[in-house]
């Protein structure tokens, strides 16, 4: 590990004056950028601790307001997160360990890194995100794990995120402060998708901290779920996974909104599957439907075809499932 | 502010690199904790912080300074065993042994999450205030801490005849142990 300061901050601008510094990173519960920083991926010059900043959960404009520093556990175990947006406490609670997930905190994991074994290997494979305009050794390389949508020449990583499916599917909004002041941002434009510049995960600017997530209040009779798809039964990242909101009304589909994870660079936002079903019955054909021509412009990779139908199978059932609540 | 170590306050070192994980072993000679993949996949490196269970091996010392954190060696009380690890001995819930200390540190956070109602992946119903410790929900509770031996079966019987006081949660299936593995 490179050497590099330390230092704790005490509320949001001091946190952003600490991380003037170039090379300064945000340290979260360390989980995953403790780990970057051992392989020497990430090595940061400095490290500025911002789990003593906000992790209240709170009622918010009929919504609730995450405190960036609350710990994956908390969230996951909040009531109304249980009651209300259970999508997102499905999907923490699928993704990780329990230790991890006591560690993890909301924001740490909106901007973990991918998993992809190529990235992790600076001994010995090339990466585009990791060395900007080297190759890529994933796209002619072992890719079971990687993505089929919004993929790249340059770079074919996922997303490894389980709560950002459900972030993205529930519309949520990520606060954000930084050198230049405050904002928000919408949390399906949070992500990139990798283009020429895989090296960039984010929206973010340099400096910018996240400090709250807002989740917007659900349609009455919204059900929410969170399926997983993966290759053992627990601790394990996704194959393919699906974050769904549905409301029903005299068996028509009032609202619907869908995320997938496992399946590109960013939480997968599946508007075409919405548009499709919006306004129509809520039939198994019709989520079928929906699903087929979501993944229409899927570009599988030499050992990833498995994932189309699995995604089309995995939307199509997660749908199923919120009807049956629904009856 | 130090961190506390079992109830031993200890200074932190100045290197802020070093794990959690590192202190204990390399700094404090407290050997009980083990380091197994060193990121965070296996568990062998669990101990408790307040009570809640973490991977040392992630965390950096530093930000723990203040904490309190019970390793394996804080376990006994006096000259008597922990009632897990009397049952982890009667159960036989180990084989190397490796594994043993992050399995016993991370079942006995888990048993603190249980009684509280922290639902899990399994869990059916969200809402429910009292989860009925099924040998599914322990498995994926524990799924975690990985056990190479394959003492996954004596593990379970152990933390069940620790924590668990229903028949249910005691009868033996040969699909529960591949679960938490």
């Amino acid at each position: 590990m490179t050497p590099f300061t330390y230092a704790r901050a005490s509320d949001v601008p001091d946190a952003v004056r600490l991380a003037s510094l170039e090379a300064t990173k945000y340290l979260g519960g360390g989980t995953n950028l403790v780990d970057l920083m051992r392989e020497t991926i990430e090595r940061p010059e400095a490290l500025v601790d911002v789990t003593g900043l906000s992790a209240a959960i709170e009622d918010h404009q009929g919504g609730l307001l995450i405190g960036a520093a609350a710990r994956n556990t908390a969230l996951a175990e909040h009531r109304m997160v249980r009651e209300t947006y259970p999508v997102l406490a499905r999907a923490i609670l699928s993704g990780a360990s329990a230790q991890v997930r006591n560690m993890a905190t909301v924001g740490g994991n909106l901007l973990q890194r991918t998993r992809c074994a190529y990235f992790y290997d600076p001994e010995g494979s090339r990466c585009n995100k990791r060395s900007p305009g080297e190759g890529c050794d994933a796209v002619g390389g072992f890719n079971r794990m990687h993505a089929i949508l919004g993929a790249s020449s340059a770079c074919i990583a996922t997303h490894p995120s389980d709560m950002c499916v459900a972030l993205a599917a529930l519309d949520a909004l990520i606060h954000v402060q930084g050198p230049a002041g405050e904002r928000t941002v919408a949390l399906t434009d949070l992500h990139r998708l990798p283009a020429d510049r895989p090296d960039l995960d984010s929206t973010l600017e340099p400096g910018e901290l996240i400090t709250a997530v807002a989740l917007p209040s659900l349609p009455t009779g919204a059900h929410s779920t969170y399926r997983k798809v993966r290759d053992r039964a627990s601790y394990a990242f996704a194959l393919v996974s699906v974050g769904a909101v549905l409301a029903v009304e005299d068996g028509i589909i009032t609202d619907v909104r869908i995320a997938l994870g496992g399946v590109a660079h960013k939480p997968w936002r599946a508007s075409t599957a919405e548009a499709a079903l919006r306004g129509r019955q809520a039939t198994p054909e019709n989520f079928r439907a929906a699903a087929e021509a979501e993944l229409l412009d899927a570009q599988p990779l030499r050992d990833n075809g498995f994932k189309v139908p699995l995604a089309i199978r995995t939307i199509t059932a997660t749908l199923g499932e919120l009807t049956g609540e629904n009856a | 502010m130090p961190i506390i170590i079992n109830g031993a306050a200890v200074s932190l070192p100045d290197d802020p690199r070093v794990s959690l994980l590192d202190l204990l072993r390399e700094y404090l000679h407290l050997a009980g904790t083990k380091m197994g993949c060193n990121q965070g996949a296996c568990g062998a490196c669990t101990v408790l912080v307040d009570g809640e269970r973490i991977i040392s091996c992630l965390a950096l010392a530093v930000q723990y300074e203040g904490r309190a954190i019970t390793t394996v060696e804080g376990l006994a009380t006096g000259g008597d065993l922990h009632p897990l690890q009397r049952a982890f001995i009667e159960h036989d819930g180990f084989q190397c042994g490796y594994c043993t200390p992050g399995q016993i540190c991370s079942a006995i956070g888990m048993a603190a999450e249980l009684e509280r109602g922290l639902p899990s992946h399994v869990t059916a119903d969200l809402l429910l205030d009292e989860i009925l410790a099924s040998r599914e929900e322990l498995a994926e509770r524990m799924s975690g801490n990985l056990c190479r031996c394959g003492a996954h079966n004596g593990i379970m019987d152990a933390i069940a005849a620790t924590f668990i006081h229903t028949e249910t949660s005691r009868s033996t299936g040969p699909d529960s142990a591949e679960a938490a593995a």
